[in-house]
């Protein structure tokens, strides 16, 4: 037993050195700097232990920009890209021609480097000196007024960046759930059928039920994906988020580490934490609620 | 209410596109289902009778021929409007709704007139679930019960919307061997009780045998024989029904007719003489035509040797099993399909077997006559020339 146990360590060993320098001694590194007052990366120096990071950040405009930003595109972004893959996967699933092109198309973003898709986004709705963009041209020839959409008013740039979001997010919710639907047995449809069940209660009553888990599983890694944005925005508005006003709680992060005015990983630790707590909270929240709506079969 | 099967033919693309050819998963099935009773439709899988059994659900439009229940013409139904219960080889109950749930589904999708009350929809379904006695597991979700139990699920909620027609596909293959003698004979009991045309597919000889009013022997899409059970065993129509039913399966031989004598062999000779009493109007049957000589395919029940001393058919002894109720003698014979016979016996007849060699006296009426090319069956009586 005892040379079981040891030979069983041994075999852990590998991964267990890798995930305790890159993961966990990481992460107590960060609780630790988020707690020393005025900590000097160059001297390696503090002045004290106490909650005065947590205060400052908690306090500092720009990362209540960020939370706020951050939140909208959460609350914003994982329902609607979550219902739209839905809805494609259900369309998908009910045609047999063509499935695999349209398969193949929706899936193209899922392969797309971030940055290109970012300067793709760029055209369609940056105004430059020659054109106001894609989407003002279509705008104007509606008879509206053109915006802004980078640099103008903040729900203009709101709406590009969830437009995005949900965009880039689609291909792999897509996959997980024409996957999911297409495991579902179809002796459940025939039954259906055979009891005259409409096509809307066999969707309401036997198709959601049944992919609940993933639809689940899709809600909650959607609620920390969304939290975690950053490259997106800055493929968009460039690396000075806080002047932009579109940062992001990650972006606020990264600022406070390397950026402009950068250089002070107590506050970047506080953030992070700060935010480690809220996608605790949120996903505390998930479980507890899907626990009553999810079939596992 | 009586189904009549009329050249229901279902035909399927080829899957290999480069065979114009459609697979044919249905022959030209032409049969009338009478009121209230117990069909099983028997045959290796393949043969076309689970598609058969969709077809008369509506879940698969039939290629050719009609359906009728009754005098309706249901070939172009949808399945909801031909009044049918299906239960699932599945069983397909809903795994996130309780039994309950799952029995009232089907009343849930009423519309219009036929709308239920939530109490007419409960007591409904509780008169159902007594019906398969399951009316004290109401509650509970189809994961925590055994699979005997989910069928009476399936079953009761196929039975609750009163169908004209009930429809089981292999309704007992997920079960185990004691509950499948269990449900069978609960299918049986619900059957009756009821009194609803019932129709079930099955590949298991045993499960057809033991419940059916009448059993549809197919095979590769068409229709071999309906016939009462006793019947398919005792009469077959042709070499594959023979093969298909018993357990043992009938023993195979390659044998010859010379001047009105069978022979297996040089030295096993049995009289044989055509049946003209026989008048059963199977259409493949050619009743009083005198036995032509020439190359022919015997088949023996294993319970039609006997072994004896000086028996016509000389074997060579394999083994001799005993299981339980059953002794078997396993021999050799040169001429035997695969070279080799089993027969049951009675223990009795066992003190006449030791040695090397065992001989049987072969039992006329176990023995069946069929054409060496094609397969039909021969109608003779036979006699013992000795």
């Amino acid at each position: 037993m005892d040379k079981n146990n040891s030979k069983a360590w041994l075999y852990l060993l590998p991964a267990m050195i890798f995930l305790g320098v890159f993961m966990i001694y990481p992460l107590f590194d960060v609780m630790i700097y988020s707690v020393e007052e005025g900590y000097n990366s160059a001297s390696q120096t503090y002045f004290g232990i106490g909650p005065y990071n947590y205060n400052y950040v908690l306090r500092d405009p720009y990362f209540l920009q960020a939370l706020k930003n951050t939140f909208i595109l959460v609350v914003i972004t994982v329902p609607l890209s979550t219902g739209i893959a839905l809805l494609i996967s259900v369309g998908l699933n009910s045609i047999v021609k063509l499935r695999d092109f349209f398969q193949t198309v929706f899936f193209l973003p899922y392969v797309t480097n971030t940055l290109a898709v970012g300067l793709v986004f760029m055209i369609l709705f940056k105004k430059t000196p020659y054109s106001d963009g894609f989407a003002n041209l279509l705008i104007t020839a509606v008879g509206g007024t053109a915006v802004d959409f980078i640099d103008g008013p903040y729900w203009a740039k709101m709406f590009v960046m969830c437009f995005y979001t949900v965009w880039v997010v689609l291909p792999f919710k897509i996959l997980i759930l024409t996957s999911a639907l297409a495991s579902v047995n179809p002796d459940y449809y025939k039954a259906a059928r055979v009891d005259g069940t409409s096509r809307l209660r066999i969707f309401t009553r036997i198709t959601l039920p049944m992919i609940s888990p993933m639809i689940f599983y899709l809600v909650i890694t959607g609620f920390i994906g969304a939290f975690k944005a950053y490259s997106d925005v800055v493929a968009i508005f460039g690396t000075d988020l806080n002047a932009a006003g579109m940062n992001t709680i990650v972006g606020y992060v990264y600022d406070m580490l390397y950026g402009d005015s950068g250089g002070y990983p107590s506050f970047a630790a506080a953030a992070a934490l700060i935010l480690f707590a809220i996608v605790l909270t949120i996903t505390c929240i998930n479980l507890l609620i899907s626990k009553k709506n999810t079939h596992y079969a | 209410m009586k189904i009549v099967l009329q050249n229901l033919t279902k035909r399927y693309p080829n899957r290999n596109k480069k065979i114009k050819e459609d697979v044919i998963a249905v022959n030209n099935f032409n049969f009338e289902i009478p009121d209230g009773k117990l069909i099983g439709l028997l045959g290796p899988s393949g043969c076309g009778k689970s598609t058969t059994l969709n077809m008369i659900c509506g879940l698969e439009k039939p290629s050719d021929g009609k359906i009728f229940f009754g005098d309706d013409d249901v070939t172009d139904l949808p399945p909801e409007n031909r009044g049918v219960g299906m239960v699932f080889q599945s069983y397909a109950l809903y795994p996130h709704l309780t039994v309950l749930q799952n029995i009232m589904f089907p009343m849930e999708n009423l519309k219009g007139k036929d709308k239920m009350t939530k109490e007419a929809m409960r007591a409904r379904a509780e008169e159902a679930a007594r019906m398969v006695q399951i009316d004290q597991l109401l509650e509970r979700k189809p994961s925590e019960l055994s699979g005997g139990q989910q069928q009476r699920v399936a079953i009761a909620r196929a039975l609750v919307k009163v169908p004209r027609v009930l429809l089981l596909d292999e309704p007992l293959s997920n079960l185990d061997a004691r509950l499948r003698l269990q449900t069978r004979e609960e299918i049986k009991r619900i059957q009756r009780e009821t009194g609803v045309t019932t129709v079930f597919v099955t590949h298991d000889q045993e499960e057809a045998m033991s419940i059916s009013d009448l059993i549809v022997v197919m095979e590769a899409g068409v229709v071999q024989q309906i016939a009462k059970p006793q019947i398919v065993y005792e009469d077959p129509i042709n070499l594959f029904v023979a093969k298909f039913l018993g357990t043992p399966p009938i023993n195979v031989f390659e044998g010859e007719v010379r001047g009105g004598i069978v022979y297996i062999g040089e030295d096993a000779g049995i009289k044989a003489e055509p049946d003209s009493s026989w008048k059963d109007g199977a259409p493949d049957a050619a009743p009083g035509v005198a036995l032509q000589d020439g190359p022919v395919t015997i088949g023996i029940r294993p319970e039609g040797f006997d072994p004896e001393k000086d028996g016509e058919l000389r074997c060579g002894l394999t083994a001799v099993e005993v299981m339980g109720r059953d002794t078997s003698i396993v021999a050799t014979n040169a001429h035997a399909a695969n070279g080799s016979i089993r027969t049951i016996v009675s223990t009795e007849e066992l003190a006449e077997v030791s040695g090397e060699t065992v001989n049987f006296r072969i039992k006329p009426a176990r023995i069946y006559l069929f054409d060496h090319e094609t397969g039909t069956r021969v109608r003779c009586t036979f006699k013992p020339l000795h």
